[in-house]
């Protein structure tokens, strides 16, 4: 199997995001990058298939030198080789060229699965995997909590509201992957030293033949509203405490 | 030239989902600034009848896509329908919901039209003759405004966030060929929910547990004042973590990021994934013994106690209050 797990390198989940005074993004120096979670899932999955039917992981990557480190810890976990698509025309890339970005690269790949995170936690936008499976002309499987692979096809399930989907697909097919589809796997000791050896190829926008101005543009970055302090509901026991904020949520609030 | 704004209502089994008013009354408000028209897009299986529905919250023009193989959702079939009717229309603004099948989809239109989307949305507008889009980034723990460089102009709108009103129109259908490929996907099971609940992200009133609940029994309590509410029970990563409840029961930034009208917080410390995922919340009241728990800075009431004796008398004066 020829299996391509996505990657994006964002700020790990309880880092605290400030907005910089002008506006034009985040503070980005005290951040701790991680793998983004979901692209976890992903890349878990692509090397469960590869150990139980064989085949190659390749980790595709958009993102800047700092990137690098997502693409050695998918390749410590266990994937076979990468591809860094680096270029600072691309930091403020939108879904659409990130998308095409990955469909330049894996175009030239052969690819039975393309795994990415239903969304990335850094710009939520959870776009991508939808766009390149369209720009490949291929099924998309978005939020998939369970797959079981059938040589030419797929069947997960998914769940929507109030609903779990069962989907048949056939390969070759865009999965993004949902929390609940696996539990990732801590790259060993042994894993790091040999995934230093491990080829990663890094490609500049030019070299991919794509444009790189984005069709959605973040013109401004805001913090989110204050909100106003609240009050501590006072009360000499807990059940008088419970009956005054029944009483605030109704008379006050107006919620209930 | 590119012009009003087209929603791509949501429907399942016939029936419209609460959404898909949320995307035409917004859709009114903005074509109604510049003296546009509101138009749909309507796919399914006999879904015709549902366009007076949409009529009646102020949709002029119903394009109604009507093929046995639209139903159930297959996205490669509706975005392929669905991105014909915006080329052959030309809007300047395409919204979608952002529930789970509206995200699906639009992200796929979008790429087929090489144009941009905003995901998510809690707030739109037209400013000089083009939309800008406010949503949230970091699961809400800063904002971006969008703006785009392409058209049509494509948003997602959260759901339970744009108020859905009555604004009579037309609603007038027109049919379109509605034709599609053979799909390569196929749905084999729709598994659904029998409980009755509400999904988190369209319930009114969540009831979240955390570590605080000291195992999985503990939610029981929770589950009684949800019931009394009306609402669905949520849970932090903690207690999905532990196994206490399921991962859809999730709130924050790797589970689901919700916006109630009140949203009740017991024995969550108030991890930053979590407040992130909770903050745009209406109302939100915090129960926790520790008085230092981060959760009370996001707090409108918060209770400093033992929530197994708070929760218990909150639900039994809610039920008297609520009737």
């Amino acid at each position: 199997m020829n299996i391509i797990a996505c990657v994006k390198q964002v700020p790990d989940t309880e880092a605290q995001i400030k907005v910089k005074g002008d506006g034009s993004g985040i503070e980005d120096g005290q951040i701790k990058w991680v793998m983004n979670p979901y692209d976890e899932f992903g890349v878990e999955e692509a090397l469960r298939l590869k150990e139980k039917n064989g085949g190659e992981v390749t980790v595709v990557c958009v993102g800047p030198a700092r990137a690098m480190e997502t693409i050695r810890t998918a390749l410590a976990m266990g994937a076979d080789k990468g591809v860094h698509i680096s270029d600072p025309a691309l930091d403020n890339a939108d879904a659409f060229v990130t998308a095409s970005a990955l469909a330049a690269v894996i175009k030239g790949l052969p690819h039975d699965i393309i795994f990415c995170g239903q969304r990335a936690i850094d710009d939520d936008a959870g776009q991508v995997g939808a766009m390149l499976a369209e720009l490949l002309g291929i099924p998309q499987l978005t939020l998939v909590t369970k797959l079981e692979y059938a040589g030419s096809s797929v069947k997960v399930i998914r769940p929507i509201e109030g609903a779990q989907l069962s989907i048949e697909t056939q390969l070759p097919c865009v999965v993004t992957a949902q929390k609940g589809l696996n539990e990732p796997r801590y790259a060993s000791l042994p894993g790091i030293m040999k995934a230093k050896k491990k080829p990663v190829d890094v490609k500049n926008a030019a070299a991919l033949g794509i444009a790189t101005e984005a069709k959605a543009k973040v013109a401004k970055t805001i913090p989110p509203p204050a909100r106003p302090p609240g009050k501590i509901v006072c009360g000499d026991e807990p059940e008088q405490k419970a009956a005054e904020v029944a009483r605030l949520l109704r008379e006050e609030a107006k919620v209930i | 030239m590119a012009k009003g704004v087209m929603i791509v209502a949501e429907q399942r089994e016939g029936a419209l989902r609460k959404i898909s008013f949320e995307l035409a009354s917004t859709a009114r408000k903005l074509a109604d600034a510049s003296g546009d028209e509101v138009s749909a897009v309507l796919l399914g299986s006999g879904v015709e009848k549902l366009a007076a529905e949409l009529g009646k919250y102020g949709v002029d023009k119903v394009f109604v896509g009507d093929n046995a193989a639209l139903e159930p959702y297959v996205t490669e079939a509706h975005a392929a329908v669905t991105a014909k009717i915006i080329k052959d229309n030309d809007p300047a603004i395409v919204l979608f919901g952002a529930s789970v099948q509206g995200k699906d989809l639009s992200a796929r239109v979008a790429a087929k039209l090489a144009t941009g989307l905003a995901t998510d949305c809690t707030d739109v507008k037209v400013d000089g003759g083009k939309l800008v889009c406010t949503r949230p980034m970091y699961a809400g723990k800063c904002f971006g405004e969008v703006v785009f460089t392409a058209t049509p102009a494509m948003a997602s709108l959260r759901p339970n966030v744009f108020p859905a009103a009555e604004n009579a129109k037309a609603g007038a259908v027109t049919k379109v060929d509605a034709a599609v490929e053979a799909q390569k996907s196929k749905v084999l099971e729709v598994q659904k929910d029998t409980s009755g609940k509400v999904d988190l992200t369209e319930a009114n009133v969540i009831v979240s547990g955390g570590r605080g609940m000291k195992g999985p029994e503990g939610f029981a309590i929770l589950e009684e004042l949800a019931a009394a509410l009306k609402g669905t029970v949520g849970a932090s990563r903690a207690a999905v973590d532990a196994g206490w409840r399921e991962q859809k029961d999730q709130v924050g930034q790797t589970g689901k990021v919700v916006s109630p009208n009140l949203y009740i917080a017991c024995g969550i410390s108030g991890a930053i994934q979590h407040l992130a995922g909770m903050s745009s919340s209406k109302c939100i009241v915090a129960i926790n013994k520790d008085a230092e728990a981060p959760i009370f800075t996001k707090a409108d009431y918060g209770v400093v106690d033992d929530l197994f004796k708070v929760v218990p008398t909150l639900t039994a004066e809610c039920k008297k209050l609520v009737g």
